[in-house]
């Protein structure tokens, strides 16, 4: 093949939505650019920005109401928007392969690893059983999967989740395929999980020699594995170009904007430092010895210990972030502050008075003062009642307002969370990620609380949002002076944010104190390993760091950590 | 969409590159075709039922045909003298009209199978929803009774509440039957209807806007009427209609089997078996017999197939709308 040729060349590509009887809207609107035989090209861009439906015009699919409208896909040379479907069944696979952002989805639990990635080369005839199976074991050893003679052998839940994201990738290039679409693939795991599989699919990429799409919002990553980015919005290229380029030079406004949004790599001194010290008053939440978990056993105590001896502060007017990966206890310490799952042991104290581990047992001012914000907006809110219900009924429930001074008082919370008064009588349904997110903390703020619990609220935001999102939160907490319980994954963010840093590992406080304190060398060994988890932007980061990184991570896998 | 001008309005900075709205807009409900001549069967037989009784000269219990032997099957004082006989679909088996009864028995049939729906519906749905909310041991005991109701075939479960009943009589035969029928469909469907109204109601009870309500401190009946019952509404309000389908087959295959409402009410059921020896017969009954014909049977069968048909597709044109989700709950 003539080695000037684009693998993948996307002409003046359209897309459209046509709804029932109605006039068709764009979704993607005249894109081109070119994938080069070797090359990693990123796309980027906020949710419905169009990155995974261009993503996928590549395999010549559109998601059901989406129509190719106009423009071209060239897979090498062949027109993916206008072949028939045997045809494109044809090209899959063998030219083209799609690996989806949840792995764990993907999977079939029913079925053994390697008869799933095998499972499409042997179908399509295009290999034998014998040559898949050796194929697929290369593979796990450059994805640099342990055992990888065996671990094909294993069931789906048998493998850690970036086990199971580089045995997709491991699936996907089974038949070489010339290019390889890859949709968010590393958005779903912890930060040190993340580096390992971002590594294994770099290196893997480059033995290979495929093209490859790369769609993310994540700009981070993608200065450590593109070769070329495109920048979104709104189904239109704001800007393409080197990554080295885009990265240290853009010149269009809106990936300015985005570059503006990524918080700078964790550090002491970030923090605005808002809330003064009040260290010698009585702190507004205080936790004390806590352990919580599931399920009894016959002794009485816990059958799954998830929070371990917690001991933690929250001072007036300060916001403590509470940092960890999944699974390590952090949303449960959430749930234990609220009530929602009674400690087993410990105390939770509000402002100097014990409160009952219970909710159901604490008082209506009690609930009052600690408000709860979920990670979720979409299901956080229900979907049957309008905002203005929504946010009246704490007024209501605590307050006792109704009529119109319960009206006049959710006018002003809408607007002290910066929504128009419109949306008064919408539902959530109409509303963007970020503005129900907003409603989700307008509620909260409508019981004029104490401490408000914000679990992972902007984890499932974009980079824009979420950081707007911050900066609101900030500035309620100078206004109102309300302390927060910060809960999230994102170190870059709580430091930027917080006062204090607690650090959970496996249920244990293994780190609390402030920012600069948490921030500032020697550091704890686990907190080390988050902060040099987090992917810095700028390229050639990952080659530098990805082995210092990866032993401190697989030491605290094996437990040693003491 | 309107929401994107939305923040504009207050930070005018944003102007460009607002957030993009991710919520559909709200879909009306579009019925196919078949969906539209569905609802007008259906709104057909429910106008018959209520109104349709001027459309005939006569009632359900009249003989409009003498019988040549002499041997009324029932009271002679509902013979009607010098009757026009050439009515549209012919006599049954004792010289009665078979359009009028037709009309006549949409009443009862829709009328018993509706009430018994709402009755079901009522049971189950309080049962169903508090067993989700409350859980633990109320949970358990209902789920278990309930599991031994569906244990039962339907029909045996109605031919032994049948036969317990019989031979006794409170007000008079017909009423007996009537809310004998409408109270054993109500309890025999209460117990599907409870398995839905629980399986939609524990769902929602783990969404995080029902968690926000307890964290508020909201009581159960707030939880259960505002939170829980408005997002079971839609699913429920479908399964509605596909359940009044398996009560109008439930009460016709009693009336079929001769359990239903006692002669001389009509009842679509029991027109099918009254008249099946006329399926040989033809169309019509033969000249100078009072022999029902074939029409006799095959109206009130084509009846309740064309209704319970009609609602079903109903239900399918609605939950096809609601991507299928719907339907997966009902099964």
């Amino acid at each position: 093949m003539n080695e000037q040729q684009p693998i993948f060349a996307c002409r003046d590509l359209k897309i459209e939505a046509r709804p029932h009887n109605k006039d068709p809207i764009p979704i993607v609107k005249g894109v081109s650019f070119d994938v080069m035989p070797g090359q990693v090209v990123a796309l980027i861009g906020e949710s419905g920005s169009g990155k995974t439906t261009i993503s996928l015009a590549s395999l010549g699919y559109t998601k059901p109401g989406l129509y190719f409208s106009g423009g071209k896909g060239l897979l090498k040379g062949d027109d993916m928007v206008s072949l028939g479907a045997e045809e494109k069944r044809e090209m899959r696979g063998e030219n083209v392969a799609y690996l989806a952002q949840s792995a764990a989805a993907t999977f079939n639990p029913a079925l053994k690893i390697n008869e799933q990635v095998t499972e499409s080369a042997v179908i399509h005839g295009h290999m034998t059983q014998e040559d898949a199976d050796k194929r697929a074991r290369e593979l796990y050893e450059a994805l640099e999967l342990p055992d990888p003679d065996r671990i094909g052998g294993r069931y789906p839940h048998q493998v850690s989740g970036g086990q199971l994201q580089r045995l997709m990738a491991a699936m996907a290039m089974v038949e070489k395929p010339s290019l390889l679409v890859l949709d968010e693939p590393t958005t779903a795991l912890d930060v040190t999980t993340q580096i390992e599989v971002l590594k294994a699919f770099k290196k893997v990429i480059e033995e290979e020699g495929s093209a490859a799409i790369y769609v993310t919002h994540d700009l981070a990553v993608v200065a450590q594995i593109a070769d070329h980015i495109v920048v979104l919005y709104s189904g239109e290229i704001m800007e393409q170009g080197p990554t080295d380029q885009i990265i240290n030079d853009p010149t269009h406004a809106y990936t300015k904007r985005l570059m503006a949004a990524v918080r700078p790599p964790p550090a002491a001194g970030q923090s605005d430092g808002g809330g003064e010290a009040h260290q010698t008053e009585t702190p507004a939440l205080e936790v004390k010895n806590v352990d919580a978990g599931y399920g009894r056993k016959t002794d009485g105590s816990l059958a799954i210990k998830v929070l371990k001896d917690v001991n933690m502060r929250v001072e007036k007017g300060h916001v403590v972030g509470v940092i960890g990966e999944s699974g390590c206890g952090k949303s449960t310490l959430a749930r234990v502050m609220a009530g929602i799952l009674p400690a087993a042991e410990g105390e939770v104290i509000l402002d100097g008075q014990l409160l009952k581990a219970d909710l159901r047992q604490r008082s209506r001012d009690e609930l009052r003062k600690v408000q709860f914000v979920f990670q979720m907006a979409d299901t956080a809110l229900n979907p049957r009642q309008t905002i203005g219900d929504i946010i009246g009924r704490p007024l209501t429930f605590y307050h006792g307002l109704t009529g119109r001074k319960r009206r006049e008082r959710m006018l002003e919370i809408l607007s002290l969370v910066e929504l128009p008064y419109e949306f008064e009588s919408r539902v959530p349904a109409e509303l963007s990620g970020g503005q129900k997110q907003r409603v989700g903390l307008a509620r909260a703020l409508a019981a004029d609380p104490e401490v408000i619990i914000c679990d992972e609220v902007t984890s499932a935001l974009d980079t824009i949002v979420g950081s707007n999102i911050i900066k609101l939160l900030r500035r309620l907490r100078d206004q109102l002076g309300v302390s927060y319980v910060f809960i999230s994954h994102d170190l870059s963010t709580v430091a930027s944010f917080a006062d204090e840093i607690a650090v959970l590992y496996n249920g244990e406080l293994v780190d609390f104190g402030s920012v600069d304190e948490v921030l500032t060398p020697p550091f704890h060994p686990y907190t080390e390993l988050l902060i040099t988890s987090v992917p810095e932007m700028r390229v050639g980061w990952l080659d530098e760091t990805a082995e210092h990184q990866q032993a401190m991570a697989a030491k605290f896998k094996a437990g040693e950590y003491a | 969409m309107t929401d994107m001008t939305a923040e504009t309005a207050q930070e005018p900075e944003k102007t460009i590159y607002d957030e993009l709205p991710d919520a559909p807009p709200k879909k009306k409900l579009r019925l196919s075709w078949v969906g539209k001549v569905s609802v007008a069967v259906v709104a057909f037989w429910v106008f018959i039922a209520l109104f349709g009784t001027f459309l005939t000269p006569y009632t359900e219990r009249d003989y409009i045909e003498e019988d040549p032997q002499g041997e009324y099957y029932d009271d002679p004082t509902f013979m009607v003298p010098n009757a026009e006989v050439s009515s549209y679909l012919g006599t049954d088996y004792t010289g009665r009209d078979v359009f009028t009864r037709i009309i006549w028995g949409a009443r009862t049939t829709i009328g018993i199978s509706f009430a018994a729906t709402l009755l079901a519906y009522f049971i189950g749905i309080t049962l169903g929803i508090a067993a989700a909310v409350a859980g633990g041991w109320t949970d358990s005991i209902l789920s278990r009774v309930v599991d031994a109701i569906l244990t039962f075939p339907n029909i045996m479960l109605g031919l032994i509440v049948i036969a317990a009943f019989s031979g006794q009589v409170f007000i008079d035969p017909i009423t007996d039957a009537i809310i004998l029928l409408v109270g054993l469909a109500g309890v025999v469907y209460a117990a599907s209807v409870y398995r839905i109204a629980r399986a939609l109601g524990q769902d929602i009870m783990v969404q995080d806007y029902v968690e926000a309500a307890r964290v508020r401190g909201e009581g159960l009946w707030w939880i259960i009427s505002r939170e829980v019952l408005p997002n079971a509404a839609m699913p429920l309000a479908t399964d509605f209609g596909l359940r009044l389908v398996f009560v109008i087959l439930f009460i016709s295959s009693l009336s079929f089997l001769g359990l239903g409402v006692p002669p001389p009410v009509a009842d679509w059921g029991s027109m099918v078996r009254e008249n099946l020896p006329g399926l040989g017969n033809g169309f019509f009954p033969r000249e100078g017999t009072i022999n029902a014909g074939a029409l006799a049977s095959v109206a009130p069968a084509l009846a309740i197939a064309s209704l319970t048909i009609a609602i079903n597709l109903i239900v399918d044109d609605i939950s096809a709308q609601a991507g299928g989700s719907l339907a997966k709950k009902m099964v």
